[in-house]
């Protein structure tokens, strides 16, 4: 049984939940998948950034003539050519920015304000051409005091990074300028009363380091601007509506008038929610009048595209002796890098969200550094704060002899949680995490010596938002399914088996692609765990529009009321005997004779996805530490999460392991290093040492389904939260193995030696 | 501008001569892409350490960034687009990546086949350690590497048959 005339389920699924090969699995093995660098346009020119060699500085003046004169050189862009725009805040992704600071991270106006701050872009007949162009604009910096630690920026008489930033969210609004964009607050019950009931109360203060998302695939486009006003942007993004908004806005375009067509994605966890290059390749292209390609060197990426922020944390948290968690409390100080949004509002919403509290209070603070901004990175702000929470979960647990599992459960947010943040949380799958550990082999097996163990867990939201599907009926019965979503983890298999599901016919039969910004309606990005959620929604309310066509098809055919038709396993059948005697039309029967009986199908949904389910997910860490090296290895790791339900299990599976060893690289290793001149000086794969194959073991993985009840199939979304637990875990384990806490990220080799030697050396008498 | 500083050079790419105009600063990975259009090799990083542009060179893996085009004259490449059969069916290696789901983005998906063919070819039998230390020049942000090296086990194996 597959679905009946509203194309829902009876329970049982033929298609959801099962794992056939990619659809994109050969065009990826072969060489064949274009990436945002591999189109070549005829009379192509390369586009190159010169950027800020300063932390902080004034940029008096930019003489580009030298540059113009360079034969090979067919135009020059700075500041002059983009008109500033009013402060305008919009949604990317999980976060907000502002128009204002778009303009300006794209193209330095008044000041740079990091090292990489794009200055001027050339557009050359070559790259050589266009290197030796940036070498002769002569741009007049008068170098300012720079500020990149988050406590130093928030002190009086740190260096302003712009001069009329006021505090927003604070009464009475300040009357002087700060680096301090924004003060949240999140409150629930009483956390004095709160505390006054625990028994112990453990505070402590913790720090997370700027990591980078670490897309393997650089930023990359290439922009065709003509004659009459009209372009197209071939880039590759987590979202091609977004950046048709955005540049048509830098640009003053009608969007009408932008055509982008996301490129296959080489990887982008959030960070390619925003546009750096593409407005610069289109200011080129219509000033050139050729099409221009740009791409940034990893050096580029690492100094000018956004990293997750760099967080300092207090946090409290109070229990009874009975491991009942009485209050929690948190002041959050996040990194927003050059310009004002950083994640610190989610951090804050998800610090406890795990638990089950009468008593919470958090405030957070967005600020200003001389660091590239940041920008979303899989759960933005919520493994910085998660982090900081479990770990004195951990040690709580530890002070009163509990099982930290045991703890978890005992205080887990769970159906009818009111969460500090303000929603009561319908059905969520936490305590099923939990109790799944408690059972797994994995924590049942009894540690080396010398070895540690750790457990955490970490929630995130999850969102919806705008979407648009559109099913397209071939003459043959084969169907073309388009979505507005790219494609970064694995959503047009998860999209096809949810349409196959709906519709009742094989998943073969259904070719997906990402369509261009002017083929479907408006689609807002891929991030927030939201593409195999919400374009699954509209996918299959597509497919339901698809089959009321085929169903009023059929009765057209058989000259029999529309009510009378019921489709099953992918074919019109007659309602029961009444309806009359008619063999069953099937989808390609319906397809066949489409021209003759009315013209094609075509199933439609364009719909704003609401309902999303929060998703929880419980890891489990071995560690060894090499005492005279300082190296954790990871021995052992499982990741436990609630997938409402799994669409395709390999892919979430996917998710899981990628997620939890991009948190490993975040707790063991990732840290960007500047020099007192505010530089980067570890811009590369070389000295900003993500996890390499040898680094880390098989993750295990263990899906638990609690169905998200507003999503036909029960799907949650699965791609952030896996970042969010281990960071803790991690720190826990290696607790568990050394008896010394890490508060402060990461706990890279030299750091845990230097720990190891202050703990050997015996304290000052 | 002035003089043409670029020189042909004559290669054999994936079982076809070609020729083609390169600078002798020009790296084979920008030749291979910009000139011969072979896109399938990838550039991730400027220091050679993400692998993504693995191809190789008389039968030897290597990172074509850190070859230049002029150094593979009158010499025998094999990229990704040259390891499936005329008739279309793929190399062991790629239907074991995919299969596995040896991937996500795929961006790194090229160089990773590469590696691993070679590395089958060096060892025998393959361990996941061995696996896990072969690839330690090819850097994946994706998978986590768990279903990489079940893909390059499997691709191993069928190679063997």
């Amino acid at each position: 049984m597959a679905a009946n005339s509203h194309g829902k389920t009876n329970g049982s699924t033929r298609w959801v939940g099962t794992r056939p090969v990619r659809p994109d699995g050969v065009d990826k093995v072969t060489g064949r998948a274009r990436f945002g660098a591999d189109v070549h346009l005829p009379n192509m020119l390369v586009g190159k950034v010169l950027r800020s060699p300063h932390a902080h500085a004034r940029i008096h003046s930019i003489d580009t003539s030298a540059a113009l004169a360079l034969p090979g050189v067919k135009t020059v862009v700075t500041r002059d050519d983009f008109n500033d725009l009013p402060s305008e805040f919009v949604p990317a992704g999980e976060m907000l920015i502002n128009y204002r600071d778009v303009v300006r991270n794209v193209m330095a106006r008044e000041k740079a304000l990091f090292e990489g701050h794009p200055v001027a872009a050339v557009a050359a007949v070559s790259e050589k051409v266009a290197r030796e162009a940036l070498a002769r604009i002569k741009v007049d910096y008068e170098v300012l005091p720079h500020v990149l630690d988050v406590v130093e920026a928030m002190a009086p008489e740190a260096p302003l990074l712009h001069e009329d930033l006021i505090t927003a969210g604070v009464e009475p609004a300040p009357t002087t300028p700060s680096n301090v964009a924004k003060v949240v607050e999140f409150k629930l019950g009483d956390v004095e009363a709160g505390f006054a009931e625990a028994d112990i109360v453990i505070e402590r203060e913790f720090s997370t380091q700027p990591v980078h998302q670490g897309y393997i695939e650089p930023h990359a486009c290439i922009a065709n601007y003509s004659e009459d006003g009209q372009a197209e942007l071939w880039c590759t993004t987590q979202g091609h509506f977004v950046v048709r908004g955005h540049c048509a806005k830098l640009l003053g375009m009608d969007v009408s008038k932008l055509r982008v067509t996301a490129s296959e994605i080489g990887g982008g966890f959030g960070g390619k929610t925003v546009v750096y290059l593409e407005p610069v390749a289109l200011m080129l292209s219509r000033k050139s009048g050729q099409p221009v390609k740009m791409t940034m060197s990893r050096e580029e990426v690492f100094q000018a595209s956004g990293p997750a922020a760099g967080t300092r944390v207090w946090a409290k948290v109070g229990m009874t002796n009975a491991g009942r968690i009485t209050a929690g409390e948190a002041v959050l100080k996040y990194q927003a890098g050059a310009f004002q949004g950083s994640p610190v509002q989610p951090g804050c919403m998800c610090a406890f969200a795990p638990y089950d509290l009468a008593h919470v209070k958090v405030v957070g603070y967005d600020v200003v550094v001389n660091r590239p901004k940041v920008a979303a990175y899989r759960a933005p702000g919520a493994p910085q704060s998660e982090f900081a929470v479990e770990s004195i979960i951990d040690e709580l647990a530890k002070r009163i002899g509990m099982d930290p599992v045991e703890l978890r459960l005992k205080n887990a947010a769970k159906e009818g949680t009111k969460a500090a943040y303000g929603p009561t949380f319908g059905p969520v799958g936490l305590v099923e995490t939990l109790e799944e550990a408690k059972a797994h082999d994995h924590y049942r097996t009894p540690l080396k010596p010398g070895q540690g163990r750790g457990v955490a867990s970490g929630f995130w939201f999850n969102i919806g938002g705008e979407t648009c599907a559109t099913l397209n009926l071939g003459e043959d019965g084969t169907i073309a399914l388009v979505a507005g979503t790219p494609d970064i983890g694995g959503s047009r298999a998860s999209l096809c088996l949810q349409a196959a599901e709906t519709l009742g016919v094989d998943v073969e039969r259904i070719r997906p692609l990402i369509g261009d910004t002017s083929t479907l309606g408006y689609t807002f990005l891929t991030g927030g765990s939201r593409t195999a959620f919400a374009s699954g929604m509209a996918v299959i309310e597509a497919a339901r529009d698809m089959i009321r066509q085929l169903c009023e098809r059929a009765a057209k055919i058989w000259d029999i009321p529309v009510d009378a038709v019921e489709w099953i396993d992918g074919e019109a059948r007659p309602a029961g005997s009444n309806a009359g005697e008619f063999e069953p039309l099937s989808l390609a029967d319906l397809a066949r004779l489409a021209g003759k009986s009315g013209g094609p199908f075509v199933g439609r949904a364009q719909i704003n996805a609401q309902g999303a389910g929060p998703s929880f997910g419980t890891h489990i860490v071995d560690v060894d530490v090499d005492r005279e090296t300082g190296r954790v290895t990871i021995e052992r790791y499982t990741v436990i999460q609630d997938a409402g339900k799994a669409v395709h299990p390999s892919y979430v599976e996917g998710q899981l392991q990628g997620g939890a060893v991009q948190g490993i690289g975040w707790a063991l290793n990732e840290e960007y290093i500047y020099d007192d001149k505010g530089r980067l000086q570890n811009p590369g794969f070389l000295d900003y040492r993500i996890p390499v194959c040898s680094d880390v073991p098989m993750i295990d993985t263990v899906i638990v389904e609690v169905p998200n009840p507003t999503h036909p199939y029960g799907v949650r979304g699965v791609g952030e939260t896996p970042i969010v637990p281990p960071m803790a875990a991690i720190a826990n384990a290696v607790e568990g193995a050394l008896g010394l806490r890490f508060t402060d990220l990461p706990m890279s080799p030299p750091r845990v030696l230097k720990a190891l030697g202050d703990a050997r050396v015996p304290k000052a008498a | 501008m002035a003089t043409d500083p670029s020189a042909s050079i004559a290669l054999r790419v994936n079982g076809k001569d070609v020729e083609g105009r390169a600078e002798a600063r020009t790296l084979l990975v920008d030749f291979l892409r910009d000139t011969l259009r072979l896109t399938g090799t990838h550039i991730g990083c400027d220091t050679s350490q993400c692998g993504a542009c693995v191809v190789h060179l008389d039968g030897v893996a290597v990172k074509s960034c850190t070859v230049l085009a002029v150094q593979a004259a009158g010499r025998e490449v094999r990229t990704i687009e040259g390891l499936a059969d005329a008739d279309g069916s793929l190399h062991p290696m790629q239907e074991a990546f995919r299969q596995h789901h040896g991937l996500q983005c795929g961006f790194c998906t090229p160089g990773m086949v590469m590696t691993a063919i070679e590395l089958a070819q060096s060892a025998e039998p393959l361990t996941p350690e061995h696996v896990r230390e072969g690839l330690e020049g090819n850097i994946c942000r994706c998978t986590g590497y768990h279903n990489i090296v079940q893909a390059v086990l499997a691709g191993a194996a069928a190679m063997r048959q």
